[in-house]
This record gives structure tokens, sequence and C-alpha cells, in this order.
């Protein structure tokens, strides 16, 4: 009997962090088939080409607790870009240094990106449009103002320096000889640049602090403990004494400003601003928060998960990417991933949601 | 002694329909009032005038001898009359001691700045109030959604008690529990009673209101017609009152002046 139990609580918490194992399971699996795999590098690809997917399911995974959905972030992303860019061109045209021109045009597009997100919020909240359909009408009404924005081109021709913030890194290495924070060592000669450990991209810094801040806003705060309560039981929330509208438009906007943050990611790595950027990453975003963890029916759902589960999207595609296999197969892998997550889900409903006596 | 609560010729018209007429009630400090009827005898909207949701055509209440007008259920919270509906208003998601917390969470400095929830002030403290009331709950930190519906009941109670209530109503407490969770929600209600709280519970179970109620106020088709004191009265009569197939005390003076 005793046994029984202990087999059983050890299943219920392996089948709770299925998703980590998941996680841990493909990179061993890359790591041992591809070829140089486990490398500093190829990590650090991985975490650069997840951006925008965990950028985008970080906003998402707000949205989705209370229950809602955003659509609107996959155009978002190209809105954005496209603003930031134009503004940067423009600027650098009319004479401005360029960090200004830089700075001026991401404001910008931060900025910007919050107006979509606040009438989302309105509709959804105060005139009660069901989220689906307004975000998936803000999706179009985003993708349309971009293209009209760079007149159905992608915008060129971007400030030079740039490219230094984009490609950078933390932290430069050459061991033994140099260590240099933020700025690449010049004057190196060609043998040193093969060993120059790079560590650290500038744009994964600049994305997890976002997402730290707002994992801590939602596991540590009141605003989080309130957009759970929204999702758990709108009428409780409200019989609370919690303000649930004007709740539900910032976390609109959150999840607006996530997909602006992802477009302006998109500027720095790319160099360029493009109507549909990042547009295909939407459904991936919305899967990474039901792997990490997350249900569609709202309630349920943190950043770290969500984060594994872009991770877990981010290392399947660079792995098969290494082994040369056409990545229309990741969108296979992802659906089959998805289903299993929401079947353990189904199975299993009061196993996960127990807590444990240790926190 | 004083009434906590007192209402006077309270009258609420929905359109063409008097759903509550001309009604008086009064209810004392640690008192359990029941109020019957069949459906549609306007018990549930007699207690949402008291508690904020509709708001009367007619006549006045008074709170510790205070006359008062209460807007809407936000007023009814903060001078301390709680509601427990049948929905209890918990978020199923979330664990004990958040839901006694919801909307009023204890925040404390994180870094000297930030505030961030306090969580073990609301743990400890939810504890001290679950053990004040005798409530039995094998972890504060399990989510709602796994909890008996009895030992949900005891949340939603138990956050009102928590924030001060001084009045209790509860619709239909005992509707969707088996027999030995109702034994526990109705030893709860004693237990309130004995620590100063008044009560009132709507209900058609008629043997559970009888079993903690000292006071019982019958209604049919929006006019109180009678009220007894549990002791003096019983079963038989009680139904006979609901249905009508005894007069009122009051129905025949009504229709006199007519």
């Amino acid at each position: 009997m005793i046994n029984y139990d202990k087999t059983r609580e050890i299943g219920i918490s392996i089948l709770r962090r299925w998703s980590l194992i998941f996680l841990v399971g493909e990179i061993v699996f890359f790591s041992i088939v591809g070829t140089n795999y486990f490398s500093l590098k190829n990590l650090q690809n991985i975490l650069v080409g997840s951006t925008t997917v965990l950028l985008l399911a970080t906003g998402e995974t707000f949205v989705i607790i209370t229950g809602g959905i955003d659509l609107s972030v996959g155009f978002m992303v190209g809105f954005s870009s496209v603003v930031s860019a134009k503004v940067m061109v423009n600027l650098e045209a009319a004479g401005f240094s360029q960090p200004l021109a830089i700075t001026i045009g991401i404001l910008t597009a931060l900025l910007l990106g919050l107006i979509p997100g606040f009438i989302n919020g309105f509709l959804v909240a105060k005139l009660s449009v069901p989220p689906f359909i307004a975000t998936f009408s803000m999706y179009g009404i985003a993708y349309g103002f971009a293209e009209i924005i760079c007149n159905n081109v992608p915008v060129h021709n971007l400030p030079t320096s740039l490219g230094s913030l984009g490609h950078g890194y933390l932290f430069y290495w050459l061991p033994g000889k140099i260590f240099s924070f933020l700025s690449k060592p010049e004057n190196l000669t060609r043998e040193e640049l093969k060993h120059l450990i790079s560590i650290i991209p500038n744009v994964t810094v600049i994305t997890f602090i976002f997402i730290v801040i707002f994992a801590f806003i939602l596991s540590k705060t009141k605003f989080g403990q309130h957009t759970y309560a929204i999702g758990g039981n709108i009428n409780a929330a409200e019989r609370a004494g919690i303000n649930v509208k004007a709740h539900l438009i910032k976390i609109y906007m959150i999840s607006s400003f996530f997909a602006s943050l992802a477009g302006v990611m998109y500027v720095l790595q790319f160099i360029t601003g493009r109507a549909p950027a990042g547009s295909a990453r939407l459904l991936d975003a919305v899967a990474a928060v039901v792997i990490g963890g997350a249900s569609l029916y709202g309630g349920k759902g943190t950043v770290m998960g969500t984060i594994i589960g872009a991770l877990i999207i981010g290392v399947l595609e660079i792995g098969l990417v290494n082994l040369i296999i056409p990545t229309y197969n990741l969108h296979i892998a992802v659906g089959c991933i998805l289903i299993f997550t929401v079947l353990v889900d189904q199975f299993s409903p009061e196993l996960m949601h127990k807590e444990e006596e240790i926190r | 002694m004083e009434p906590l609560l007192e209402v006077k010729n309270i009258t609420k018209r929905f359109g063409g329909l008097t759903a509550v007429d001309n009604v008086d009630m009064q209810i004392y400090p640690g008192e359990v009032m029941g109020i019957l009827g069949d459906n549609g005898a306007g018990k549930s909207t007699l207690i949402k005038v008291i508690s904020g949701v509709h708001h009367a055509e007619a006549g006045q209440i008074f709170f510790e001898g205070q006359k008062i007008k209460i807007s809407n259920p936000m007023e009814a919270l903060k001078i301390g009359i709680e509601t427990i509906y049948q929905d209890l208003a918990l978020a199923e998601n979330m664990d004990v001691y958040s839901n006694i917390f919801l909307g009023r969470e204890k925040l404390k400095k994180f870094l000297g700045f930030i505030d961030v929830l306090d969580y073990d002030y609301m743990l400890d403290e939810s504890k001290k109030v679950l053990n004040r009331l005798e409530i039995s709950i094998p972890s504060l930190k399990n989510k709602i959604m796994i909890l008996s519906g009895g030992q949900r009941q005891a949340v939603a109670i138990s956050r009102s008690i928590y924030w001060n209530a001084k009045l209790l109503i509860m619709d239909e407490p005992t509707a969707a529990l088996g027999v030995a969770e109702r034994e526990k929600v109705l030893n709860l209600v004693n237990t309130l009673s004995s620590h100063g709280v008044s009560v009132i519970i709507i209900s058609h179970q008629i043997h559970d209101v009888f079993s903690v109620a000292t006071r019982l106020l019958i209604m049919r088709r929006g006019k109180k017609i009678a009220e007894r004191v549990t002791k003096k009265t019983s079963t038989d009569e009680v139904v006979g009152l609901i249905v009508g197939s005894l007069p009122g005390d009051y129905v025949e003076a009504s229709e006199e002046k007519k």
C-alpha cells in the first residue's frame, strides 16, 4: 500500500514536470545525434532564435490566464518592426545621430504598440466582444497599417550601429588574454577572432530582463493574484472588489507591449522592418503557453512554464536544422506535443492541482 | 436589546410584479433567523435588498440603530453585511488563503519599495480564523477545486468572518451538500452565532432551518405572513403557512384594509 502511494507520488511529480523533463530530453537527444549541438554557440543560437516566441508567449500567458486569447500579436510584431525601422531611417536622414534615432525609433514603436492593446482590452472588457474576435480583427488591422506605413516593401538602410547592438554580446572572452564587457575587442588578428568566445547575446539579455520582471509581477504581486482570480472566477473577482474591466485592459496592453518589443528585437536582429515579421510565430507562442501548463479556459499558467514551452519549440527547431531535416516537420512535432499536453492535462486534472505541502 | 438590523416597510417591484410587499424584519446580534417560503415568495429579493444588489422602492433599513442606505454590494460589505451565495464566489483555481484575502491582499515591501504579496501573513491569519471557527481543512495551500462542497462553504464563511462580518446572509447553504457535510455547515452556523455573528438563512430544506434557526420568518407572494419562534412551532404548521393551507398572521389584517 505504502509502495503504491510512493509510486503514485513519484508519478504525479513526474507528470507535473513532464515539460521540463521533455526539454532536457530533447537537448540530450540532439546533443547525441546532432553535430556540435551541445556547444555554447549553438545553445545561444537557440535562445536568439526563440526571441520572438519567448516574448509573444510571455505576454500571451497573461491573456490566457484571464481566459482570453490575443491573436493580434502575430502582426503586431510586424507593425512594431516597421514603425521603429521607419522612424529610425527618417530621423537619421533628418540629421539625427544614430543612437538618438535608434532610441526614438524604439520608444515610438513601444508606445504606439500600447494602443492596439488598449483597444483590444476595451473591446473585450467594456463592450463584451469575445477576445477571439476583438484580437483577430486587430490582427488584420495591424497588418494593414504596417503595409501602409512601409508601402509594401521592407524597410532598409537602417542606422548601421544597430548591428553592434543587435548582434552584440554581453561578454567577450579571449582565453588567457582579454575579457571585455559589452564591447567587442578591436584590432584582433584573424587567429584571435577564431578563438574569441562571445557570451550571452544582447537580444537575449533584453528579452529576459522583461520576462523576469513580468514573471515577478505575475507570481508575486497583487496584479498577478488578480489576474489568476479573474481567470478562475470572474464573478468572484468582481464581488471581491477587483476592478475587472480596468484589469483586463491592462492585460491586453501587456500582451501588445510584448509583441511590440518582439518587433523591436526583430529590427535589432535582422536590421530591417517587415510587415509580416513574426506573424508565423503567433501559433507557436500560443502553443508555448499551453505546453507550459496554461489552460485556454483560464486560471492556470506560469511564465516559467511558458519559457519551457517556448524553449521546447526552439530546441526542436534548431535541432531539426542541425540534423538537416526540413523545418516544416517542426509544425508536425509541435502539433503532436500540443495534443500530448492537453491529454496529460485532461487525464490528470486532480493530480495537477494538488499543491505540495512544501512550497 | 437593540436589533443589529431592522428593515421597515420594504417594498420592491419589478415592473408590475411586487416581489417584496411591505415587509418588516428585525434581527438581533448572534441570532440565527430562517426565511422560508416557496419559489417566488420573495425571499431572495428581500435579501438582495439588504445586501445592496436591489434597491427598494419604499422602506427603511437600520443597522446598529443607524438609518442607512445601501446602494451597492460593496457598501454592504463595508458596514459588515456579507452574503454567501450558492456559487460561493470563490476562485477555484486559487488556494484557500488566497481566496480568503482575495481583493484585500496583505502586501509587504520587497527591496524596500516594491509591493509584493505577504504569503506568510495571509497563511497564518487564515489558519487562525479557521481554527477559531473549528474548521479543519487538510492544507490551506490546496486549491479550492479539490475541496468538498462543505469545505468550500466553510472557506467562504471564514472569509466573511475574517473581514468582520456582523451579519451573514446565506442563500441555500446546504442545497448541494451530502448529509455529513450538511451537518458540519449547520454546526458552523451555530459556532458563528456563539461568536456573536447574526445569520440569516434562506433555504428550502425546512429541517435544516429548524435545526439552527431560533426564529423563522415565513413569506408568501412577496408578503411576510408569519413570524414564529422555532421552539414554539412545528414543521407541519410552517409547511401549512408556506403553501397557504394555513392563514398567516398579517395577511388578514392587510386584506381587511382593502
